[in-house]
């Protein structure tokens, strides 16, 4: 057993697309770009490739890092790694930036052919199949024909469910991490006040901020806090920040006084530090429209009787965004359909950012998972 | 584990090429992957425990994590061919209400449990201990047994149940008895199931 390592010094690449996409919306992009990052190497017969998909405010940077950044580790860097679940000594592991996106691939800060200046709020509306289906083509262009799996947590949970769905025979296993098969009225109620914040902002004019040489900055502060409360349970806000005051006591102002206030706020701040306005709305955009069963009739089996992958579905015991219930009825969807499926309900006090987080249970149930996933080149 | 072998042989000959099981309270999946190397089923392992999920995946098997005293509200009536509780039922609260579950959700139900009547526990008893033995292991304060029965309550059961027995063979480490099975068997081996 070989300590986990850091994949090192990574480097983003960027290809460039010429076929026109056709997107659900009926919108098109008539060329595109897409960021992504390789780690591992991939193999003789291309059979150990991984994807991963990344959530609402995740890239295609998923692990290592940049030579002239490197405080700046990939997102999921805990789990991607030679010696670590998504063993890099054995698999090739694809992150890309999806398209909408603020980091590099084609979205709404991108030049527009057709116009010669920025899509900002012209940006077509893009959907998690879209996603999926611009993957696929970066697939073909690796020449990737069948991925060992596709691996996601929350919204990119949905899109590694969204992949056994367009692709059947083109992946392996899916993991589906602290996702659910839809969004809830709940979940749509918070998108909305995320997006409200941001349309209302007086810096938003309509989209087009680039073009005023403003940022739509409070409405993306409270957007991030909003979410912020539903990436967090309440035992973790408890534990984290409880009552505390910043002055140790009331001072009987607006300012930042509970210490959960000035986390918020400091969230919010960054996030609107780097985070495009256009690219929110358009992803919990993506978020409330994914309903695969919708086509259905609303039913999911019917819907999953596609795949043809085998699953790992995880859930954490305090994540009420997307809550354990909701894991469920992908697993008896899947079950249904008598499709191999293991779930785990990891008991975390996290919410729902435990998916990225390095737990002991979490990540065993992982690694069995995928060390048991069989690539050819490899025991 | 001779009377775990025994187990295991004696319940894959009762399932057929090809059928589904349930396996409640699979523990690592070595059950599921007996059947799955010698029948070729398609199963899935019930497990609470995190630390059997990660090893029932290791073997291979579909595992999932659910509480098993919550019920199996979320399977379908009739999906399985066979449910499987193994050295389990003695460790649930809700003894007829987990039976009758795995009695909607499977054709079949097939459970193992230590018979409390065997002459070794009764002799425990006698010299006033409770029986620790291979098939119970534990000591009164630390086991995590909560239904203490024989045998005969489990057949009375059944009964009152409307629960047919289909089958039911005894053991002694590992061996079939062949008579009297709730004076000289430590495990009661059952394969029941609904006339209707």
């Amino acid at each position: 057993m070989t300590q986990p390592q850091s994949v090192g010094v990574v480097a983003p690449r960027t290809l460039r697309f010429n076929d026109p996409l056709p997107l659900k919306s009926g919108g098109c992009l008539e060329e595109y770009e897409l960021v992504y990052e390789t780690y591992g190497t991939l193999n003789a017969d291309r059979s150990n490739a991984v994807l991963v998909c990344h959530a609402l405010s995740g890239s295609h940077h998923v692990a290592g890092y940049y030579a002239d950044a490197p405080e700046q580790t990939g997102w999921w860097d805990n789990l991607v790694g030679p010696g670590k679940p998504l063993d890099t000594r054995k698999f090739f592991v694809i992150g890309v930036n999806n398209l909408g996106g603020c980091y590099g691939s084609t979205g709404p800060t991108s030049i527009d052919p057709a116009t010669g200046k920025a899509y900002g709020a012209s940006f077509p509306f893009v959907t998690v199949e879209d996603w999926v289906t611009s993957q696929a083509r970066l697939a073909d262009a690796l020449g990737i024909a069948r991925f060992a799996a596709v691996v996601g947590g929350s919204l990119g949970g949905m899109q590694a469910l969204s992949w056994t769905l367009q692709y059947p025979h083109r992946v392996a296993h899916a993991a589906v991490i602290a996702a659910a098969p839809k969004l809830s009225a709940e979940n749509i109620a918070f998108n909305e006040v995320a997006r409200q914040a941001i349309l209302t902002d007086p810096d938003f004019h309509a989209g087009d901020y680039a073009a005023h040489g403003v940022v739509p900055e409070r409405g993306l502060r409270l957007a991030r806090m909003v979410g912020h409360i539903t990436y967090l349970s309440d035992d973790a806000m408890a534990e984290k920040f409880g009552r505390s005051l910043r002055h140790g006591k009331q001072v009987f102002s607006y300012e930042a006084e509970f210490e959960i206030e000035s986390y918020l706020r400091y969230q919010g701040k960054k996030f609107a530090g780097y985070f495009d306005a256009n690219t929110y709305l358009l992803t919990t955009k993506a978020l409330d429209y994914f309903d695969p069963a919708f086509e259905h009739g609303g039913n999911l089996s019917a819907a999953l009787s596609r795949a043809q992958a085998d699953f790992l579905v995880v859930s954490f015991s305090t994540d009420w965004r997307f809550p354990p219930e909701r894991s469920h009825e992908i697993v008896q969807a899947l079950l249904h359909n008598r499709r191999n499926v293991s779930y785990a309900e990891v008991d975390s006090a996290a919410g729902h950012d435990s998916f990225l987080l390095n737990d002991a249970i979490y990540h065993g149930v992982l690694s069995a998972y995928f060390d048991r996933i069989q690539v050819t080149g490899h025991d | 584990m001779t009377e775990l072998r025994y187990d295991f042989q004696a319940i894959a000959e009762w399932i057929g090429e090809g059928e589904t099981v349930l396996d409640l309270g699979c523990g690592d999946g070595s059950l599921l992957r007996h059947l799955a190397d010698t029948r070729g089923v398609l199963g899935y392992g019930v497990e609470a425990d995190p630390d059997n999920v990660r090893a029932s995946i290791r073997n291979g098997v579909n595992v999932l994590q659910i509480d098993l005293e919550r019920g199996l509200a979320g399977f379908e009536d009739g999906f399985f061919d066979h449910v499987v509780m193994s050295f389990s039922l003695q460790a649930i609260h809700n003894t007829v209400g987990i039976l009758t579950e795995m009695l909607r959700v499977g054709r079949e139900a097939v459970v193992s449990f230590p018979n409390f009547a065997y002459w070794r526990h009764r002799q425990a008893i006698l010299n006033g201990h409770m029986p620790v033995s291979e098939n119970l292991p534990h000591q009164w304060y630390n086991t995590p047994n909560v239904r203490f029965f024989t045998i005969a309550d489990f057949e009375s059961l059944c009964e009152m149940n409307g629960i047919v027995i289909r089958d039911a063979i005894g053991f002694d480490e590992g061996v079939r008895v062949r008579e009297e099975p709730n004076f000289l068997a430590s495990v009661g081996l059952f394969r029941l199931g609904r006339d209707h």
